[in-house]
């Protein structure tokens, strides 16, 4: 299936990108004057276009989740710039079209439901931006049904499971109509299943509703889909590349801690045995592809 | 077992009280409260206790679970009554040794006692018909008339929103953390009052960590979806007065009308209610 649904790349009309980073470098200031601060970023570099699935990926403290706070205009730089739509994240004026440009998605899913009844969370954001009533009701409508969660418009989210809070705060972001949407790994907290819902719910607003996605995570089988993939370690990105010029680079990802898919880490294994395999198998059905014929 | 509580316990019935805008629910209730404290005689009690029992059999709402809240109240009511009734001077209608029962205590206790019972019924019956969250947006619409904590409404509310959304979650949380507790070792049932409630810091002291850890999260969460206080703000549901309000606003005026008059009326009967 992935083989035949094209990637659909827009472009912007300003040929600007979603998201533009450069030379980003940042230190979390430390409280002792005599310890060294600890560089969160360093020369960063990094652009994002409409339409795209990037992925980020690294381990505990690699810079990530701070990269994700500088785009939403959270915590500002040190040095170089983040533009959200040709608006840099450092200019308060535009705090609030940012955040609408770029929305959202935290970690934990009960931290960031505002109110008690499913339909008024997902319609925060749009009361926050002054949306009038009817058309706060037609939006949580239309956003409810994309996440697929239209039958718990009037459920309480503490009835909920991890998977579905997280997709109500997905549709709560889409409800302010972002062009992009950057998860702050989302799907950390969350059983298997819920992975699974909230990775299909990412994958069906990037491929059939054309949303820009940054996805940053810690699980390398979540960015198989992906169009690029960025692997950070240490505040640096030390590699960008589709899925299979990454995954194929096991040794490379294990020496900075991270897990490869199943099936590539088998023929990694099995390559080194001294089977003939090619490197960048990702899933399943070309293992059996290769292994079999 | 915590997951099902509700705070007022909201019991929705679809009734025309639970309908009526949450602005009516609570004036009535407000001005309901100070009526009780205007009457001083009989007839303005019966006013009184018709027009609750009006409002509760127009919710739908069993009696026997209204009944309910006066519980806790039983002790205060009992307390209320028997200090009124033995230690009020007057006239004398019963004696036995140090014990006597003036007509003035057998008034004032009778009153009284019934002042508090509809005072707790009349409130309970408000939040038991409006949800909570129609609670907080009609606190909030009623507060942002006032002046001099106008400026406050919105945020208020918004706390109070937020507290209600994280009661359930807390008290999840709270479970677990006893459990966890427990399961090393930490034992809650014995020794005395102190030693109990010193078994509560550990219980307490994560509890109110991940507490500011979710509020902290909460607020970046809140920002990211581009909220900045209560200003240029729209609702999704606006709240609008129906007929059934209309209706209410006139019952509540006849009803204050009557209760007042009835302190000025003249009344035949001598014993003891005058």
């Amino acid at each position: 299936m992935n083989e035949q649904t094209a990637y659909i790349k827009h472009q912007s009309p300003s040929g600007e990108p979603i998201i533009r980073v450069e030379n980003l470098s940042y230190a979390y200031p430390v409280e002792d004057e005599n310890q060294e601060p600890k560089q969160a970023l360093s020369d960063i570099n990094l652009t994002v276009n409409p339409g795209e699935f990037v992925g980020i990926i690294g381990h505990n403290g690699s810079g990530k989740s701070t990269l994700s706070k500088i785009l939403n205009g959270i915590i500002v730089p040190d040095s170089g710039d983040a533009w959200i739509e040709g608006m840099n994240t450092k200019d308060a004026e535009k705090i609030w079209d940012i955040r609408k440009t770029a929305g959202m998605v935290f970690q934990n899913p009960d931290n960031q439901l505002v109110s008690s009844v499913v339909e008024t969370d997902v319609a925060f954001g749009m009361e926050n931006l002054g949306v009038p009533s009817d058309k706060i009701k037609e939006k949580v409508t239309e956003v409810l049904d994309m996440v697929g969660m239209s039958d718990y418009r009037k459920a309480r989210p503490h009835q909920l499971s991890g998977g579905q809070k997280q997709r109500i705060a997905i549709a709560g972001i889409l409800a302010m109509k972002p062009d992009c949407i950057i998860f702050d790994e989302p799907t950390a907290m969350l059983d298997p299943n819920g992975r699974g819902e909230v990775m299909k719910t990412i994958l069906d607003l990037n491929r059939n509703h054309g949303m820009t996605v940054l996805h940053i995570t810690h699980y390398m089988s979540e960015l198989v889909n992906a169009d690029r993939i960025v692997v950070m370690d240490n505040g640096k990105i030390v590699a960008v590349g589709t899925p299979r010029e990454i995954f194929s680079k096991v040794a490379m990802l294990k020496k900075i801690g991270l897990d490869v898919p199943q099936m590539t880490e088998l023929a990694y294994l099995l390559r080194q045995d001294g089977y003939d395999l090619p490197q960048d198998i990702l899933t399943i059905r070309e293992m059996v592809e290769a292994l079999c014929h | 077992m915590f997951k099902d509580i509700t705070l007022g316990q909201y019991y929705p019935t679809g009734s025309v009280i639970h309908r009526l805008d949450p602005r009516t629910k609570i004036n009535f209730t407000f001005a309901y409260i100070i009526l009780l404290f205007v009457v001083n005689n009989p007839v303005g009690y019966l006013i009184a206790i018709g027009i609750l029992a009006l409002v509760i059999a127009l919710s739908k709402i069993p009696f026997v679970y209204v009944a309910r809240g006066l519980k806790p109240l039983i002790f205060i009511v009992v307390l209320t009554f028997v200090l009124n009734m033995f230690m009020t001077p007057g006239q004398v209608l019963w004696q036995w040794k140090f014990l006597h029962i003036s007509r003035q205590g057998l008034k004032l206790s009778i009153f009284m006692s019934l002042r508090l019972v509809l005072l707790v019924t009349g409130t309970s019956i408000m939040t038991l018909a409006t949800s909570p969250m129609d609670l907080t947006d009609g606190m909030e619409a009623d507060m942002s008339v006032i002046p001099g904590i106008k400026r406050f409404a919105h945020d208020l509310a918004m706390m109070m929103s937020i507290a209600l959304r994280f009661i359930p979650t807390l008290m999840e949380e709270t479970d677990k953390i006893i459990k966890a507790q427990k399961a090393r070792g930490a034992d809650f049932e014995t020794g005395n009052l102190i030693e109990r409630a010193k078994a509560l810091i550990p219980i307490l002291v994560p509890l109110f960590v991940s507490a500011f850890r979710r509020a902290d999260e909460l607020a970046t969460a809140m920002e990211a979806r581009c909220y900045r206080g209560g200003a240029g703000r729209t609702r999704m549901y606006v709240l609008s007065y129906q007929k059934a309000d209309t209706i209410a606003y006139v019952v509540l005026a006849a009803t204050a009308a009557a209760m007042i008059l009835s302190r000025f009326i003249s009344y035949p009967w001598p014993f003891p209610f005058n």
